[in-house]
């Protein structure tokens, strides 16, 4: 009685790549991460010495054949450095903002769809914590809980969960409104089941799109903390801390502290520009015609 | 006693204030409703947009909770229903919804759409739920095909379709229909209209169709309940009450309903003024406001519901 209709269009996934295409600056972003990242997992390899190596007759020696980026005042490598300092700013970045994603989201969805008492009382929670300064936060907390890389990760989580806890409650609330969310209800699923299988795949790319932006902060978070000295402890290389060594020096080794600080604004320039690519590609009102 | 039966359903609907108390309104969309949908009958709710007819659809299978009155379903309280009874009932009342556009997810497929009321229920083995599956889609028109496809791959009327196989697909003894064609192409609606009349019989389904549709509701309905701000004004077998209606509400929604043949038309059919807001009803009868034959009485007193013959009742003072 109903004739099937022609092949289907296009696929979502098409649709994104194509806008990505339109925007020629997100795959120079995308391309940054990819070296970025890939660098800190090989870092072991590409490292032309060990990071921790310290060597008195090469002190604070200016970029050379041997030492490509210099050395600091131990004599140690600062391009080794470098490599291994991408690895712990992309773990924190990444695993902190994995956490923040995982209990931000997982608490927005549940205010938006129970509302009521709970949505004021956990929006009350977040307002708070949004009318904090990020880094004051982050030093409040890892202050609190003393410096190590596991103590860093949950205070940039505990900064980070609020934007996650808003933006994953307004599209709850709108998706709540739809029919087949009702449709969900009137069929007897659990709320469990209305949440996790009908509201959260569809609002997971507006998610996915703020941690890519807020990785990005987490980076310079991890860094400002090591830069005042309650980041991961020395010898341990992380590129906030290889500026603060660096900075006693500044004068006569302008290299110790511009290269770590040219490694952070390239990788949160890259986040970004993902970060705006993908927003521009799943915003409706920037995606052209529909 | 089988079947649904509906008394003194009232839902009012508060808005405004919040944390700090601001001023709040409560809008009374749904007051003393009273209605049976007798089992393997289809009755039918009709109004004028606003009316709180769509509330009434919701609240008997509380997708919105009622504020007062009792539903009761094959014997059962709804409303008392703890949430174990309730997944019960929900397999055998079942809701059809206006829009098949955001009535289906996008991100799911026709099959993972059809087979989860049945993995929630527990309903068969997995090969038992295909089984199932693959029978229904035939039943409300659709090729097999469509089963792994999305959404978005389909028109308003197949999509429509879906939404019947899904609130078909636990086999429900009451489809609750609140305005199932309204959003589709005339056409389509007859195809509609006529998949969920094959279904009606094959199947003894009771219905409460929502509709604003007086044509509609003629072909489909044995009995109509004529609803105005939220009050039901009458009641009676469809054809009697589209014939002959007393309330003039009714016969004011009749004659500014199209007609097919243009000679009959009635010449001074007119409905003056907008309906009132159900946030600030007028007292006395709701419709005096805009009766033609409103009586001073009428400002005051809110008629209560007569029998006027065998099965019919109007609210009217009138009668």
């Amino acid at each position: 009685m109903t004739a099937m209709p022609a092949p289907p269009p296009a696929r979502k996934q098409s649709a994104l790549l194509a806008t990505l295409n339109r925007n020629r600056l997100s795959w120079v972003g995308i391309g940054m991460l990819a070296v970025i990242f890939a660098v800190a997992i090989f870092a072991p390899l590409l490292s032309p010495h060990d990071p921790l190596q310290q060597n008195i007759l090469h002190r604070l020696e200016p970029p050379s054949a041997e030492f490509w980026l210099g050395t600091d005042s131990y004599g140690r490598d600062v391009l080794s450095r470098l490599f291994h300092g991408a690895r712990i700013s992309l773990t924190i970045g990444f695993l902190a903002v994995l956490v923040a994603m995982i209990v931000g989201s997982t608490l927005g969805v549940l205010a938006g769809y129970i509302g009521g008492i709970f949505d004021q009382v956990v929006m009350g929670i977040v307002d708070v914590m949004l009318s904090f300064p990020t880094l004051l936060l982050g030093l409040m907390v890892a202050a609190m809980l003393g410096a190590s890389l596991e103590n860093l990760i949950i205070a940039i989580a505990i900064t980070e969960t609020a934007p996650f806890v808003r933006v994953a409650r307004a599209p709850t609330i709108a998706m709540k409104r739809q029919d087949f969310v009702e449709a969900g209800r009137a069929l007897g699923f659990s709320p469990g089941r209305i949440m996790g299988v009908h509201i959260l795949p569809n609002i997971l790319s507006d998610i996915v799109v703020v941690a890519s932006l807020w990785m990005a902060s987490a980076i310079r978070t991890e860094a400002s903390l090591s830069f005042i000295g309650l980041g991961v402890s020395p010898p341990t290389p992380t590129w906030g801390g290889m500026i603060r060594e660096g900075f006693e020096n500044i004068l006569s080794a302008w290299w110790l502290v511009v290269f770590p600080s040219l490694a952070i604004l390239l990788t949160v320039l890259a986040l970004n520009i993902l970060g705006d690519a993908l927003r521009d590609a799943i915003d409706p009102k920037l995606r052209g015609e529909e | 006693m089988n079947g649904l039966q509906v008394r003194g359903l009232k839902k009012h609907f508060i808005l405004g204030g919040g944390f700090l108390g601001g001023k709040t309104s409560r809008v009374r969309a749904v007051e003393n409703m009273s209605f049976d949908v007798p089992e393997g009958a289809s009755v039918g709710l009709v109004g004028e947009s606003g009316c709180g007819k769509s509330t009434v659809s919701r609240a008997v299978l509380r997708l919105v909770e009622p504020d007062e009155g009792t539903v009761t379903f094959n014997g059962t309280d709804v409303r008392a229903a703890s949430p174990a009874q309730m997944r019960k009932l929900r397999q055998k009342m079942q809701f059809i919804f206006q829009d098949p556009y955001s009535s289906l997810n996008t991100r799911r497929t026709i099959r993972q759409t059809l087979e989860e009321p049945l993995k929630v229920h527990r309903m068969g083995s997995p090969a038992e739920r295909r089984e199932r599956v693959e029978a229904i889609l035939p039943e409300v028109g659709l090729p097999q095909e469509a089963l792994d496809r999305y959404p978005h791959e389909f028109s308003g009327g197949q999509r429509q379709r879906i939404g019947i196989a899904r609130a078909l697909v636990l086999e429900p003894e009451l489809v609750v229909a609140d305005e199932p064609v309204s959003a589709l192409d005339v056409s389509v609606q007859a195809q509609i209209l006529r998949l969920l009349d094959d279904l009606r019989q094959r199947r003894t389904l009771s219905f409460l169709f929502v509709s604003h549709d007086l044509g509609v509701i003629r072909h489909f309905c044995d009995v109509t309940c004529v609803m105005y701000l939220g009050h039901l004004i009458e009641y009676g077998p469809t054809e009697e009450i589209l014939d002959d209606p007393a309330h003039p509400y009714t016969m004011l929604l009749r004659e500014s309903s199209p007609v097919p043949d243009p000679t009959s038309r009635i010449a001074n059919a007119k409905m003056t003024g907008e309906i009132p807001s159900p946030a600030n009803p007028p007292t006395g009868c709701p419709f005096h406001t805009r009766c033609p034959r409103a009586t001073p009485e009428c400002k005051e007193v809110m008629p209560k519901m007569k029998e006027i013959a065998p099965g019919r009742q109007v609210a009217c003072h009138l009668y």
